[in-house]
C-alpha cells in the first residue's frame, strides 16, 4: 500500500484517494456531504494567491477548503502520474 | 402511504410546490420562468432569511403556489438558510403550509453531488419531480444522460431543462399540472449499525411530536446527522422525548467509536453512485474545461489581484461617478416639488411639515437608489458569472486574520461608496456570527456621504491656497486609512469576544463560468431596490419628520431668520447641552447642533454648519464663504473654535461615529431587532467620542 499524506501537503495539480477522514466537526460532515469520502478520488487543483485557502475537483466539480481543514484529511497520491 | 395524492383526483385548495436545489444550480432562473413577475419576497418571521413565493399556472390555468427555498447543499442545516428549508419541508413551521409536493432542480453537469440532497428529499415521501437544468452545459462537458433510464429507477417525473434558455419550462409546468404525480419508488436500506436508532427516533416522533410516518422517519434519519444544531425562530422544537433518545444514541455510538454521521452520508453516496454509473455516460475527455482555463488568469498569483483590482476599479467608478448625475437629478426633482409645495399651499407649520419633514425626507431616501442600484447591478452580475466565489476565494486569507472568511469582502468593500448596499450584501454569507461581525463594522468604512464633510473640515483645516494636493489627498488617505482599520480592528474584536463561534469554514463550490442572464440580473437589481424602498423607507422618513420637529419647534417669536431659528430650537438646546460633553473634544454647542442633524445623514453636517453660522446658499459648488465664517467663528472668550486641531477631531470623529439613519434603519431590518442597530450606535459614537478625546486632548498638550 502506497505512503498517504496530508491534503494540504499534496502537491499542486497531483490525483489523489481520500484515505482517512476525521468522523467529527461540522467541517468535515460538510466536506462528507459535499461528496469528499474515503475512496473518492480528488485532485488538488491550485492553492488562492495568497497559500490558502485551497481549491480541489471532487466528482467533476471544484471545491475550496482551508489548509486547517486539509490537514486532517490524507490521500494516498495516484500511483500512475 | 396515507399522505398520498396519486389517488386523489384533484387538491381541495392551491396547491403549494416548493423548489429545492443546490445554490449555483438555475433555481432562481426556473423560478422566475415559471412565475414572472407574480413574486411576493419578504421575510420568514423572527428570521433574515428571504421568503419567496409566487404563483405559475397549470395547463388548465389554475393557480399553483411556489416556494423559492435558499438554495442548499444538504438538509442538515448549517445556516439559517438552511434551517428555513429543513422545517419548511418538514413541516415545521408554523408560518408556511408543508408543501404538497416538491420540484427538486438539479445541475446535470455535477449530477452527483447535486442528487445528494434529492435522496434526501426523497425521503420525505411527498410526491416530487426532478427538473435536469444545464442540460446543453451537460452536452458541452461530454456527458450524455439518460434521462428515461433516471426517470425508471427514480419513479418519477424528469424533466429535462435549460431554463436560461427557456427549454423544459413547458414540460416542467405539465408535469405539475398533473394530479396523479406519483410517489419515488424510493427504497434506500437504512444502513444497519444506525437502522435500531432511526426506527426508535420515528416512532418518538410519531408519538409524541405527531409526525407522519414517512415525514418522521425523514426527520430521523436527518436528525442523526443535523443534531439540530441550527434552531430558527419560528420553527416548532423537538419534544424532550425525542431529543433524549437523540442523545441517547449519540453518547452509545461516542463511547462504541461508531462514526454514525459518516455511516449515513456514506450509504447515502453509495446509493447515488450506484444510480448514476447507469444513467450518466461519459465521453472521452474533452480536455482541461473553458473554466479551468478562465481560472488559470483569474486566480494566478499575479494576474488574479490584476483582474481584481481592474473589476473593484470599474465598480467604484461606477458608482461615484454614474450614480452622481442621477443623485443630482432626484436632489433637484425634490427640491423642485419642494418649492412647488411651498408656493401652492399657504405658510405654516403644516407646509413646513410637508416641505422640510416629508418631501426632503422622501428625498433622502430616495437619494440612495442609484449607489443601491448601481452595486447590485455589478454584484449580481459577478455572482451569476461565478466570479464572486474567487473574490471570495483570493481574499479568504486577507480576511481570516480577522476571523471572518472571504465572503465578508465584498460586502465590506462595497460599504466605501455606502454602508446601504454593503449591509444589503451580506445576506450571502451563510455563518449568522460571521454575517453579524460584518454588518457591524461595515459602516466603519469611510462612505462617500463623509467625503463632504472632509472636504469642508480640510478646507477650514488648511486655509491656505498655497498648501499643496498632496497635503489635502494625504489627510483624505488618513481618514480613509482610520475607518478601514478600525473596521478590521473591530471585527476582529467582536469576533474573538462578543460573537465567538465556529472558526468560519471556507467549504465553497467555485462554480463553472457562465454567461450572465441580465434579465436575472436587472430582476435581481430592482428587487433589492425595492427591499430597500419598502424596509428602510418607513424608518428614514420618520426620523427625518421628527428631525425636522426639532429643529424647527419651539418657533421663535423674534426669529427672522433661519440662524435664530435653529439656535431657537430644541436641536439647539440640545446643542448646549450636549456642549458639556463635547467640549473636551474641542466641540461647542453649535458644533453639537451639526452632530445631531447630521444624524440624518452626514452630508447634512455641512448645509447645518451654514445655516448655524449664517451663510447662505451653503450647500453650494465652492465651500469659500462656509470656510470663511468657520475660520471667524469664535469661543465666547474669543479663541477661535476651528483650530486646526478641531478641525482634525472632527473629522475623525465623522470616520468613527455612526451617523447615518438610514444604515440604521437597514441594520434594523437585517437584523430584525433594534439591539444591534443601538449596540452599533453605542460602540461606534463611543470610539469617536475616546478617539477624539485622545487626538484632541493630546494635542493641545503638544501646543497645538
Amino acid at each position: 500500500m502506497a505512503s498517504t499524506l496530508k491534503l494540504s501537503q499534496l502537491p499542486v495539480g497531483t490525483r489523489a484517494t481520500v484515505r482517512g477522514f476525521p468522523g467529527q466537526g461540522p467541517a468535515f460532515l460538510r466536506l462528507r456531504e459535499m461528496g469528499v469520502l474515503p475512496g473518492i478520488s480528488i485532485t488538488l487543483v491550485r492553492a488562492a494567491p495568497l497559500g490558502d485557502p485551497l481549491e480541489i475537483q471532487v466528482r467533476g466539480y471544484n471545491l475550496t477548503l482551508r489548509k486547517s481543514e486539509a490537514e486532517h484529511v490524507l490521500v494516498e497520491p495516484a500511483d500512475d502520474q | 402511504m396515507s399522505e398520498s395524492f396519486s389517488e386523489s383526483a384533484e387538491l381541495p385548495r392551491t396547491p403549494v410546490y416548493a423548489l429545492v436545489g443546490n445554490p449555483n444550480c438555475g433555481k432562481s432562473t426556473l423560478f422566475n420562468a415559471l412565475t414572472g413577475l407574480r413574486q411576493k419576497v419578504g421575510n420568514y418571521p423572527g428570521v433574515t432569511v428571504e421568503k419567496k413565493v409566487g404563483t405559475t399556472y397549470s395547463q388548465h390555468g389554475r393557480p399553483i403556489n411556489v416556494i423559492d427555498l435558499p438554495g442548499t447543499y444538504s438538509l442538515a442545516a448549517r445556516s439559517p438558510d438552511e434551517a428555513i428549508v429543513r422545517d419548511v419541508l418538514l413541516g415545521r413551521r408554523a408560518d408556511t403550509a408543508q408543501p404538497d409536493r416538491i420540484v427538486c432542480i438539479v445541475d446535470a453537469t455535477n449530477l452527483e453531488r447535486n442528487l445528494y440532497l434529492v435522496h434526501q428529499v426523497l425521503d420525505l415521501g411527498r410526491p416530487a419531480i426532478l427538473v435536469l437544468n444545464m442540460m446543453d452545459l451537460a452536452a458541452v462537458a461530454g456527458l450524455n444522460l439518460r434521462v428515461a433510464r433516471l426517470e425508471h429507477e427514480l419513479g418519477i417525473p424528469v424533466i429535462p431543462c435549460e431554463a436560461a434558455n427557456g427549454k423544459g419550462i413547458l414540460e416542467l409546468r405539465l408535469a405539475m399540472s398533473r394530479t396523479d404525480l406519483p410517489l419515488s419508488r424510493h427504497r434506500w436500506d437504512i444502513p444497519g449499525p444506525i437502522a435500531p436508532a432511526v426506527s426508535e427516533l420515528q416512532a418518538s416522533l410519531i408519538e409524541n411530536d405527531g409526525r407522519q410516518a414517512l415525514i418522521a422517519r425523514a426527520e430521523a434519519l436527518l436528525l442523526l446527522t443535523d443534531q439540530d444544531a441550527v434552531r430558527v425562530a419560528g420553527s416548532r422544537p423537538l419534544g424532550d422525548q425525542t431529543s433524549a433518545i437523540l442523545t441517547n444514541w449519540k453518547r452509545r455510538w461516542d463511547g462504541e467509536g461508531v462514526d454514525w454521521s459518516g455511516i449515513l452520508v456514506n450509504s447515502r453516496y453509495e446509493a447515488i453512485a450506484r444510480l448514476c454509473a447507469d444513467v450518466v455516460l461519459r465521453a472521452a475527455r474533452v480536455g482541461p474545461a473553458l473554466s479551468d482555463r478562465i481560472d488559470g488568469v483569474v486566480v494566478h498569483p499575479l494576474w488574479g489581484w490584476l483582474v481584481l483590482g481592474g473589476i473593484l476599479t470599474v465598480l467604484f467608478l461606477s458608482i461615484f461617478t454614474l450614480a452622481e448625475y442621477p443623485m443630482n437629478w432626484i436632489d433637484g426633482q425634490v427640491a423642485g416639488l419642494g418649492a412647488w409645495v411651498k408656493g401652492a399651499m399657504a405658510p405654516g407649520d403644516l407646509r413646513d411639515l410637508f416641505t422640510d419633514g416629508a418631501i426632503a425626507g422622501v428625498g433622502g431616501v430616495l437619494v440612495f437608489l442609484p449607489q443601491i442600484l448601481i452595486l447590485f447591478f455589478f454584484l449580481g452580475l459577478l455572482e451569476s458569472t461565478g466570479y464572486m466565489a474567487r473574490a471570495a476565494f483570493i481574499m479568504d486569507r486577507l480576511m481570516s486574520r480577522v476571523g471572518l472568511n472571504g465572503k465578508s469582502f465584498i460586502p465590506l468593500l462595497g460599504s466605501y461608496a455606502c454602508a446601504i448596499p454593503g449591509i444589503m450584501a451580506t445576506r450571502t454569507i451563510e455563518d449568522p456570527k460571521d454575517r453579524l461581525v460584518t454588518i457591524l463594522v461595515a459602516p466603519l468604512m469611510s462612505c462617500s456621504a463623509r467625503l463632504p464633510v472632509y472636504l469642508l473640515m480640510i478646507a477650514a483645516l488648511l486655509p491656505d491656497d498655497r498648501v499643496t494636493v498632496g497635503a489635502k489627498v494625504g489627510l483624505m488617505l488618513l481618514m480613509y486609512a482610520l475607518g478601514t482599520l478600525g473596521a478590521f480592528g473591530f471585527a476582529w474584536l467582536f469576533k474573538n469576544y462578543l460573537l465567538k463561534g465556529e472558526p468560519p469554514l471556507m467549504i465553497m463550490e467555485l462554480p463553472s463560468y457562465r454567461l450572465p442572464r441580465m434579465k436575472d440580473v436587472l430582476f435581481h437589481m430592482l428587487e433589492r431596490a425595492g427591499l430597500f424602498l419598502r424596509r428602510a423607507g418607513t424608518i428614514i422618513l420618520g426620523i427625518s419628520i421628527l428631525l425636522w420637529f426639532l429643529t424647527t419647534y419651539p418657533k421663535s417669536s423674534a426669529a427672522v431668520t433661519p440662524q435664530a431659528q435653529i439656535t431657537h430650537s430644541l436641536a439647539g438646546a440640545a446643542g448646549r447641552v450636549l456642549e458639556p460633553v463635547i467640549k473636551p473634544l474641542g466641540f461647542d454647542w453649535r458644533i453639537g447642533i451639526g452632530l445631531i442633524t447630521s444624524f440624518a445623514a452626514r452630508e447634512v453636517f455641512v448645509s447645518s454648519m451654514g445655516v448655524v453660522f449664517g451663510v447662505e446658499d451653503a450647500g453650494g459648488k465652492s465651500p469659500t464663504p462656509l470656510r470663511t465664517a468657520l475660520r471667524q467663528a469664535r469661543w465666547p472668550g474669543g479663541a477661535p473654535l476651528f483650530t486646526p486641531l478641531v478641525c482634525l477631531t472632527l473629522m475623525i470623529y465623522y470616520v468613527f461615529a455612526m451617523q447615518c439613519m438610514s444604515t440604521v434603519a437597514v441594520v434594523k431590518r437585517e437584523t430584525n431587532s433594534w439591539r444591534w442597530p443601538l449596540f452599533q450606535i453605542a460602540y461606534m459614537t463611543g470610539t469617536a467620542w475616546l478617539v477624539c478625546l485622545v487626538v484632541y486632548q493630546a494635542g493641545r498638550a503638544f501646543g497645538f
